[in-house]
This record gives structure tokens, sequence and C-alpha cells, in this order.
């Protein structure tokens, strides 16, 4: 059932955690997100912030705790019902296929059947030449960087409401980051949903209405990108004082 | 021809089937053909089958070859052989539908010979079809042997998707100076079904070059057998790869062996057998398709 208080909160996770190998990946994460905003996750390696991103799509399940997308509890709802209801995920590292094609994807994605001249136009708007790669098989023949080009123009055509990109920057090298940052604003704009990006890169985290940063399975800190920017700066300076002194300096 | 005889010639030869030069051969006899100016076909004398001319720079015809049975309890065995002349270019559509709706296994053997002339190019596609409500089994143990001579070449393309319980496959071919075979095959098996597939190829000169993809699906408690040899006698290439994905209680084993009987013999054999990758489906499951749906998209794929 619709709680109302739910009115404009896209997602609230509520006490989870998440433990493997008796390792806390994510030790009593509670996180409210409202609809409309771009929100970036950053963190160092080994955070949590990628499992968390899972657990929202639902590709990893929590050990306890609650998840509520618009108001409905999706705890035990399965990946492609989240999907259904509006939630999609950019992998860190895209998935390959034998004989499933550029096109095939953007279809499925679309949920719809475009013709090719609609596909070759979403693929445009992630800086690749559209004839050369929309009959392509998503397979070994297409370098890493054009493995994330597609699979961020997948998440881009879909049209979800909450839209978890996780590391959209890795491997992009050759491609400007002015354009990723364009993509995101035009999926915000389309949607008027909320954006989710794990991200270490600074431009990304600069751009974010809202910076949750992540520590050791917890959310250490969240707010403005210049005060959670300025607290994570102070981090690394500490950190460097410290260096020599302390072996296992995490603040980096 | 019935409905059924319709339906089965359709699926295994598409609906343009009389367009061009064709032979039909139902429950073990000939019963319709047709000749253009570049295609001749004669029944072979013996009565064993048919023999099939291109003239020589016969440029881009389509040859249907196609064989449909419905009697059951049939064991029809068919030699037919082709003859390309030089520097033609055709198209060859052939493949066997078997309709078994009784107790009686029907069988079909059919051996097909290919004789290509220097520079000579060919399309050969082949399609295998099983259906019928009764519990004979429906069998199909085709036989290619290729023969290509100087700068000529062969593409096969032999698919098996549905309904055949038993197949032994045996494509066997000899490459010349600068001639290049390519044959790609893709299988799926359930139920108790089995099929080899067998691939036996010599590279006898200069340039000669070979590439085989299998790709098979096997499920249920299905059977297949890959086996390939690819022999390099001279300066040439060869590239086999056996793809699988196995499913339930299935059972895929794979049996490469290349033989390099000259130091510029390049070849390669590459074969993989797995379940369906589990990122594979997760990342359709994203894009909301059901674990079911995936899975049947990733399988369509793979054997498209």
């Amino acid at each position: 059932m619709y709680d109302i208080s739910y009115k404009n909160k896209m997602l609230e996770l509520k006490h989870i955690k998440f433990e493997r190998d008796n390792k806390k990946i994510l030790d009593d994460i509670n996180l409210k997100i409202d609809t409309g905003k771009f929100i970036a996750i950053t963190g160092q390696n080994g955070s949590g912030k990628s499992t968390l991103a899972k657990i929202i799509m639902g590709i990893e399940k929590p050990d306890s705790g609650e998840i509520f997308f618009e108001g409905k509890d999706i705890t035990n709802k399965s990946i492609d019902e989240r999907a259904r209801m509006g939630i999609g995920f950019a992998f860190q590292q895209p998935v390959k296929f034998k004989g499933i094609t550029v096109l095939d994807l953007i279809r499925l994605s679309a949920n719809k059947d475009m013709n090719k001249k609609e596909a070759c136009e979403v693929l445009s708007t992630v800086g690749l030449c559209a004839k050369e790669y929309i009959d392509r098989e998503v397979n070994d023949s297409l370098s890493g960087g054009e493995l994330k080009r597609i699979e961020i123009a997948l998440l881009a055509v879909r049209n979800s409401k909450l839209c978890i990109f996780d590391e959209p920057e890795a491997g992009i090298d050759l491609w400007s980051f002015q354009n990723l940052i364009d993509i995101f604003k035009n999926i915000q704009e389309k949607t008027k949903g909320t954006t989710l990006i794990i991200s270490h890169q600074e431009r990304i985290l600069k751009i974010a209405d809202e910076i949750i940063l992540m520590k050791n399975g917890k959310i250490f800190s969240e707010g403005k990108p210049n005060d959670v920017l300025n607290e994570m700066n102070i981090g690394r300076k500490c950190c460097a004082m410290n260096k020599g002194f302390k072996e296992n300096c995490n603040n980096d | 021809m019935n409905n059924i005889e319709e339906n089965l010639l359709e699926t295994i030869s598409g609906s343009d089937i009389r367009t061009g030069a064709y032979n039909i051969r139902e429950n073990g006899k000939g019963v319709e053909r047709k000749i253009t100016d570049n295609v001749n076909i004669v029944s072979k004398e013996d009565g064993t089958g048919i023999n099939i001319y291109v003239k020589e720079n016969t440029k881009f015809e389509i040859v249907h070859i196609p064989v449909i049975i419905t009697q059951s309890g049939l064991k029809d065995v068919v030699y037919n052989d082709f003859y390309i002349g030089k520097n033609a270019n055709v198209i060859i559509i052939a493949g066997c539908g078997i309709h078994n709706d009784e107790h009686n296994d029907t069988q079909h053997d059919g051996i097909h010979r290919f004789f290509l002339e220097e520079g000579a190019k060919v399309k050969y596609y082949e399609k295998h079809y099983g259906e019928g409500s009764g519990d004979g089994k429906r069998i199909l143990n085709p036989v290619t042997e290729v023969e290509l001579k100087e700068g000529a070449s062969l593409e096969m393309e032999s698919i098996q998707i549905k309904g055949v319980d038993s197949t032994i496959r045996e494509t066997r071919g000899k490459v010349y100076k600068n001639a290049n075979l390519v044959v790609t095959e893709k299988i799926l098996t359930a139920g108790n079904q089995t099929a080899t597939s067998i691939f036996d190829v010599e590279l006898n000169d200069k340039g000669a070059s070979a590439k085989v993809t299998s790709r098979s699906v096997a499920t249920e408690q299905s059977k297949q057998e890959f086996k390939s040899k690819v022999v390099g006698n001279s300066e040439c290439f060869g590239h086999v790869e056996c793809d699988a994905i196995i499913k339930d209680n299935a059972r895929v084993i794979s049996t490469p062996e290349i033989v390099a009987n000259n130091v510029d013999a390049n070849l390669i054999h590459e074969a993989a057998i797995g379940k369906i990758a589990g990122d594979q489906l997760i990342k359709l499951m994203t894009l909301g398709l059901t674990e079911k749906e995936a899975e049947e998209k990733i399988i369509e794929g793979f054997l498209k």
C-alpha cells in the first residue's frame, strides 16, 4: 500500500546490513533520497558503494533491512520486477554476449520495437558513430570504452525513474567528460526522476545535488558537494600528514 | 501436397522455393523439379539421388534441394552431387523436415558432395527439423563432403533447432590453393535427443583456409558430441571454435584435434562449454526481462 508520507521520496533504505566472509560490507545503512535529485555516492575502494547500488537494484540481497521505492516495499522484489517498476542500472563492468547485438539491447532496454534510425540516434548520444556499431555483437570485439558507452546508452534510453550508474567514468578516457555529464542532465530532464551515481570523479561529484560519502560499510557523511568535498580534502591532508606514522590510512 | 507437407517445406526452405532451380524429394522420391538455363538437375542412373550442375560464370542463382518425409517408418538415403563450374556464384538451400505422427522411427541420410572448380563461390544453407505427435524417432544423418579447387570458397550454415531425436552429422573438406571453407553449425537439443558432429578438414595447399564454428545448446537430458580434426598440410590457416551452453542434466563432449604437417600451418582450436553466464542473465533482467525470458533471449542470440 502507498504511504502518503513517502510523497516526493524516491528511495528509502532502512537498516540495511550485508555481510560476507565475516566482513561487514554494509553496516546498518539508512538513507532517504528524494525524487528529482542527482546523488553521488563516493568513498574509497571497498567502502561498500557498489554493493549498496546492487542491493538497490536487487542484484544482491541484504541480510537484513528494508528497501522502499516510491513508498512501496521492494525488499523481496526480483531484479526484473524492480526494473519494471522504474529502477535502471548501468554496470561498472559491462556484460558481453554472443549473438546479441547493440540494436537488440537498445530495443530491449527501450522496451519497444525501435527502428534502426531511432536506435542509432540513441547510440550517437554517447559519441559512437552509430552505423558502425548498431549491428555489432556486444562481445569481445568491442573495446572496454565502447562497451561502457553502450552501457550508458542503454540506461539513457530506458527512461527509468531511478537511474543507477556504477562508476560510469571508468573507461571513457577517449570521450569528453562533459558529454557524460550532459547525458546525466538530459536523463534527469527527461525523466524528472533521480540519478544515483557511484563515482570517484571530482567533476561528477561537484555537479551532484548531494554527496554521500561511505567508509567501511557505513555512511560517513552526506551533504552538499562543497561540504563533503571539503571534508574529504581535510581527510586527505590529515592522511598525508600522518603518512609514515600510520600504516593503514583510510582517508584517501 | 497437403498442408503438413507444405508447412514442412516452408519451414526448411522458406516460401520462395519455386523461384529458381529446385528439386523436391518427398518420402524417398523426387516429386517436383525445375531447371534453369544455368542450373541443370539430373537423376542418377542408379536412382540413388541427383546430380546438380551449375554452369561456369553463373551469378547469384538460388537452388533449392529440400527433402520432406511424412511417411512414418521410412528410411530414406539420398546421394546428391553438386558440380559448380568455374567462377560461378550461387546459393544452395537444402535441408530435411520429418513429420512423424506414429510409432515407427523415420530416418533420412542425405549425402551431399560438392565439387567446386576454380574461383567458384557457394553459400550453402542446410536446415534440419522434426515434428509430429508420434513416439517414433525422427533421425537425420547428413553428410557433407566438399572439395574446393584453387580460389574457390564455400560457406556452409547448418541449423538444427527443433524436433530431431538423433543425428550424426559429418562434414569433410579438402581445401586447395587459396580456397576457403567456412562452416557454421547451430544445434539445439532437448529431452533425450542426441547429436554428434564430426568435422574433418584437410588444408592441402598454400593459402588454403578453413573456419569451423559450432554453437550448440544442450538442455534437459540431451547429449551432444563435437569432434573436429583439421589437418594443415601446407602454409595454411585453420580455426575451429566450439561453444556450447549446457543446461539441466545435459552432457556435452568436445574433442579437438589439430594436426600440423607443415611448419607454416597455422591452426587454432577454441572450445568452451558452460551454463548461461549469471551476469548475462542479470543484465537482461535489469532491462525488465524475467529470468526465463532472459534465458530464452540469450539462447536465441547464441544460435542466431
